[in-house]
């Protein structure tokens, strides 16, 4: 005579409920937030420190309780240099600046600096920036399409 | 756990290379197993390191396909590929020792492949440029000469050296690059720059601002294996093992996360780690193969590794103590630079040029004498993403 086997296992419904997602600030709210003209990054609630490009946790102890800040723009330039020789996909664009910055909040960000590639110097090292807009790469078949990054310019 | 040796080496002519990836780690395994005084079937488990074949080839699961081509082991063998960047050879055999240090497996071959020459200088940018933090350093369209271009000024900054002043000092680790590179006849520029003039190098094409051609290593096609055993056993296969000493192994982030380009954590721990479980510091290495991916890499890595103080590698390189007969000779086989840098393979090309040195069968005029009885290698892949340092001696 066949009995009934009980079905084991959890509800789909609880299983639903328990999932949670820990993304704060995603990437893609971040490169809208630039393309507004807002650098946008995270304040951790344990050390205070402001966390950009956004990432999972805070980047200087790891805490995980962040919330999303608007970081003023500005900066120090760090160090820069002209690329001459690009990547595939980035021929028309050559030479432009790449350039890391420190912001006046505590994280250093990669951008572009808008400057004259034929005067850039290393005297620009150290120099007072502010973001200035944006710079939007199409992507291509190996990149999950167009990404932005921030653009920086010399304040005088 | 276990102490393993290196029993047999095997590396191809580095350069451009008509056969494929599979034909190229074939070469360098079938050298290394004769080497070895051993058979294809001894092989328990392949590690191999190998960066992009897919963008190359169109081919992924190499090692698998490998194992199959060579029969290791009578096959079917654990056969994996290692990726860290151009660290992807020196992680391989890190774990490759890993496993027989803890008994898995009494003989395994390491090693890594990579053909990367014949993509072009525009492609092979730009899947380099994959190491890269895509979501932020890609939009920005930062290449690999890029990120160290940035360090160079930044070491310039740091340490209040005019950028005319370290050019000449950057240009020195290429001079001395390529001289050894030219006398090695399994380098990509063997017989070519040996006299390379500190002006030449300043005056090349400006690839990355401040970094020129003659500043960066080239794009490469070639492969290096080795096979590895438990130490206990290694004299029955040959009177002259290699001991790995110790290894370490770190990981960066995003450019954005770090410090200070000019002393990468990743780096310094990963070195750290290598001599802790060595039990040596620099001043017992007697030789260095270390990722001169570029010039001012060489300097940065020297520094952070511990064999100068910060900022003082520079001025070290122009004294010529990283030289033969200096204070720690530095890539006698032509590093990156001059010997070529097929960046999967590149790890497992270290490791043979320290067991070549060990040996006495380096070539003349870079073989240093008395021969060395510790040595090291320092693997970077990415933009200080994945570090990995192997440390050699002749004894255990």
């Amino acid at each position: 005579m066949m009995t009934t086997k009980k079905v084991i296992g959890k509800e789909q419904e609880e299983i639903e409920k328990e999932y949670r997602e820990y993304t704060v600030l995603s990437l893609a709210e971040y490169e809208e937030g630039l393309r507004n003209g807002k650098l946008l990054g995270l304040r951790c609630a344990s050390c205070g420190g402001i966390t950009c490009h956004p990432m999972p946790v805070c980047q200087w102890c790891g805490g995980r309780i962040l919330a999303r800040v608007e970081l003023c723009g500005a900066g120090e330039l760090t160090t820069f240099t002209v690329i001459r020789v690009p990547s595939e996909g980035f021929e028309e664009e050559a030479p432009y600046i790449p350039c890391l910055v420190k912001t006046k909040e505590g994280p250093c960000v990669v951008g572009r600096l808008d400057y004259d590639t034929e005067s850039a110097t290393q005297e620009l090292i150290g120099k007072q920036v502010k973001m200035s807009g944006t710079h939007t790469c199409k992507g291509d078949k190996f990149s999950d399409g167009a990404h932005t990054c921030p653009v920086f310019k010399i304040q005088e | 756990m276990r102490d393993v040796a290196i029993i047999g080496i095997g590396h191809t002519k580095f350069g451009r290379a008509s056969k494929t990836s599979l034909e190229l780690f074939s070469e360098a395994a079938l050298q290394a197993v004769d080497d070895a005084g051993v058979d294809l079937k001894d092989i328990e488990a392949l590690f191999q390191g190998a960066a992009l074949p897919g963008f190359e080839e169109g081919q992924v699961t190499p090692a698998a396909f490998s194992a199959a081509e060579l029969n290791l082991g009578e096959g079917s063998i654990p056969a994996t590929r290692y990726e860290g960047a151009c660290a992807s050879a020196s992680i391989a055999i890190r774990e490759a020792a890993e496993w027989i240090a803890s008994g898995q497996c009494d003989m395994v071959m390491a090693g890594g492949v990579e053909k990367a020459l014949l993509m072009g200088t525009l492609f092979a940018t730009r899947i380099f440029a994959m190491a890269c933090h895509a979501p932020t350093e890609g939009p920005a369209g930062l290449t690999f000469p890029g990120v160290f271009a940035m360090a160079a000024r930044r070491y310039s900054k740091n340490y209040d050296i005019s950028m005319d002043k370290l050019r000449e000092q950057m240009a020195l680790v290429s001079v001395k690059n390529h001289k050894h590179g030219a006398l090695n006849p399994l380098a990509q520029f063997y017989k070519k720059m040996g006299d390379l003039k500190v002006e030449e190098v300043i005056n090349s094409k400006l690839v990355a601002d401040p970094l020129t051609v003659l500043d960066c290593c080239p794009f490469s096609d070639g492969a290096a294996a080795i096979v590895l055993c438990a130490a206990e056993e290694a004299r029955k296969y040959t009177d002259d093992p290699v001991y790995i000493l110790g290894t370490g192994q770190g990981s960066g982030g995003a450019l954005s996360k770090m410090k200070d380009l000019t002393k990468p954590d990743s780096r310094i721990k990963s070195a750290r780690m290598a001599f802790k479980h060595a039990g040596l510091s620099p001043s017992d290495i007697d030789v260095l193969e270390l990722h001169d991916c570029f010039t001012i890499a060489e300097l940065i890595a020297l520094e952070s590794m511990g064999f100068f103080g910060w900022g003082e590698a520079a001025e070290a390189t122009a004294d010529g103590q990283t030289e033969s007969g200096g204070k720690i000779p530095v890539n006698m086989s032509g590093g990156l630079i001059g010997k070529g840098h097929p960046i999967g393979a590149t790890g497992a090309s270290q490791v043979y040029w320290i067991v070549k040195q060990m040996r006495g069968e380096a070539a003349k005029g870079n073989q240093i004498d008395p021969v060395p009885e510790y040595g090291m290698t320092d693997t970077l892949g990415g933009d200080f993403g994945t570090l990995c340092h192997i440390i050699l001696g002749r004894g255990k």
